[in-house]
């Protein structure tokens, strides 16, 4: 009982805390070059982990697809197979899941130090508000970088996944068929699903990372307490909405 | 250093500069299982130095946090010209600086940057004026080779310094010491509590300091606060601390090492 009370008490802070953070819009320019140097640390260093598991969901969906369509004979379905799951679904989550163990646990590690040994104490002495200086850049930083690398991502998923049907011969469905199945039934409202996904998705990683670094007490055992619980939450998070989103947008 | 040089320039944004006095009344605050201050009630003169005592774990670093605002006591209440510090606009008003005891530098930040925030933040002066005014106070505490360094590369005594220095580019009109002088060497202790006198003569700044440096109390301090297990033991003049005939405070400011009855085995009996 107490437990769902204090998870509800953290969504509560969570939700205060956003809208701390963006009460100090008006700052933003300001801020701009943080915000940017965020960008770098979390969407540029990501790319690597981003294209590897990219490309290996493609291809595994791609074979899976292939073996279990093998005897059906619809094999000139799995290039919309693989688009649509990509750029709906496993792209979003993927790119999402990446942000909470990379990102994410970086970023409640610093904020929980900072609360730990005082820091954020001095900047509150010193008038100058944590959400402004170490929140809101962190939020607009990955409402910039999430659909940068969901389109990376899916991008990549999709070339996966041609790999797999021009490499096995038992699959054996050439590039040009793979594309042509792959766009047939692909618009633009599917791929904005998946950026809208991901942009709630990076939203709420980084304000549960932000707000439970930001709530840590103690010492350095909290610091990776911490660090664990903002990780777990936000996968917990990650999938529990995009349930929820994955319908309202059906 | 000439004391005239410890601030550049009064800064135009901070018009109110009268002195700043402190009222803490009936304050009393604990933690979850644990009652820390007791009852603590002291008024502080507007450009006083005023120090507290006492041994470690008697609740000195809580009090400055109640002072500074950044926890709200369990009853009683701070007032510093009649204004909440709790409210971002008195810490504001006054410019509140608050030297923490293990310094809570910005670590991701160097030296420089450090000092740099507070006046960027608030737009206090123009750029170049900035890098004066950080250097300047790098200065009068020696340490003006450190700019480019993070807080990882300083050893502790380093890290006071720059924490104070901090506190100085601020231009506050009340600074909050919690043990300046914990990691100093001599000579540095002695240039601290220069400045300490040096920022009531000249700008008639609000001084409260935490410290175990009886030197530092009991020479710069107008007066001198002994705080034990929460409870305010005395408040009084250095002169009259120094001749009490309290056997408690004697005892805390000369402690006797008497090799023949080891207080711990005093405490060891007293335990069985
Ligand atoms: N945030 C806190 N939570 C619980 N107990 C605390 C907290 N801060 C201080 N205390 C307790 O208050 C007492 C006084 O601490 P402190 O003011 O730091 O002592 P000192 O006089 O050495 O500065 C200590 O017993 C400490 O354990
Ligand atoms: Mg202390």
């Amino acid at each position: 009982m107490n437990r769902i009370l204090a998870y509800f008490e953290s969504i509560g802070h969570a939700v205060i805390l956003a809208v701390r953070s963006f009460a100090s819009l008006p700052s933003a320019p300001r801020i701009l070059k943080r915000t940017a140097e965020h960008g770098y640390y979390g969407g540029y260093t990501s790319l690597p982990i981003v294209s590897i598991l990219s490309f290996f969901i493609g291809a595994v969906l791609a074979l899976q697809a292939g073996i279990s369509m093998r005897d059906f004979g619809a094999k000139q379905f799995i290039g919309t197979l693989v688009g649509e799951s990509m750029a709906r679904e496993l792209g979003p989550v993927m790119v999402a899941i990446i942000l909470a163990g990379r990102v994410g646990s970086s970023v409640t590690a610093e904020l929980a130090s900072m609360k730990v040994y005082s820091e954020v104490d001095a900047l509150v002495t010193m008038n100058i508000p944590p959400e402004r200086l170490l929140v809101l850049p962190r939020l607009l930083s990955v409402l910039l970088l999430m659909p940068v690398l969901t389109i990376m991502g899916v991008v990549i998923g999709w070339l996966g996944g041609m790999v797999v049907c021009q490499t096995h011969s038992f699959i054996g469905v050439p590039p040009e068929a793979y594309w042509a199945s792959l766009k047939q039934f692909m618009t633009t409202t599917k791929m904005l699903d998946g950026l809208i996904k991901a942009e709630i998705f990076g939203f709420v990683v980084m304000l549960i990372a932000c707000n439970t670094g930001l709530r840590t007490r103690g010492g350095p055992r909290e610091i990776g307490l911490a660090v664990t619980k903002s990780v777990v939450s936000s996968l917990v998070a990650i999938l529990i909405l995009d349930y929820f989103i994955t319908q309202m947008l059906a | 250093m000439s004391a005239a040089k410890l601030k550049t320039k009064p800064s135009a944004e901070r018009q109110d500069r009268s002195p700043v006095g402190i009222e803490v009344s009936s304050l009393s605050k604990g933690y979850d299982h644990q009652q820390v201050l007791f009852d603590i009630n002291l008024a502080i003169k507007p450009g006083e130095i005023f120090t507290i005592m006492g041994p470690s774990g008697s609740g000195k670093s809580v009090l400055l946090r109640q002072i500074a605002g950044l926890e709200s006591p369990d009853t009683g209440k701070v007032r510093i010209n009649g204004l909440d510090p709790a409210e971002p606009a008195t810490r504001d008003r006054f410019a509140l600086a608050l030297v923490f005891q293990a310094g809570a530098l910005f670590n991701s930040l160097t030296v420089y940057d450090n000092l740099a925030l507070y006046p960027m933040e608030h737009h206090i002066c123009p750029k170049s004026e900035i890098r004066d005014r950080v250097m300047h106070a790098l200065q009068i505490l020696s340490i003006e080779n450190t700019f480019n360094k993070l807080p990882a590369e300083l050893s502790g005594g380093m890290k006071k310094r720059v924490a104070i220095a901090r506190a100085l580019v601020m231009e506050p009109q009340l600074i909050l010491y919690d043990e300046p002088t914990s990691e100093l060497d001599p000579v540095m202790s002695a240039t601290i509590a220069e400045i300490i006198a040096t920022l009531k003569e000249q700008f008639t700044v609000t001084s409260i300091v935490v410290s175990h440096d009886r030197d530092l109390a009991l020479t710069v301090s107008d007066r001198v606060a002994i705080l034990r297990q929460g409870r305010l033991l005395a408040v009084d003049t250095p002169a009259a601390i120094r001749s009490t005939s309290d056997p408690v405070i004697r005892d805390f400011l000369n402690p006797q090492i008497d090799l023949r009855n080891p207080r711990f085995k005093q405490l060891e009996a007293s335990n069985e």
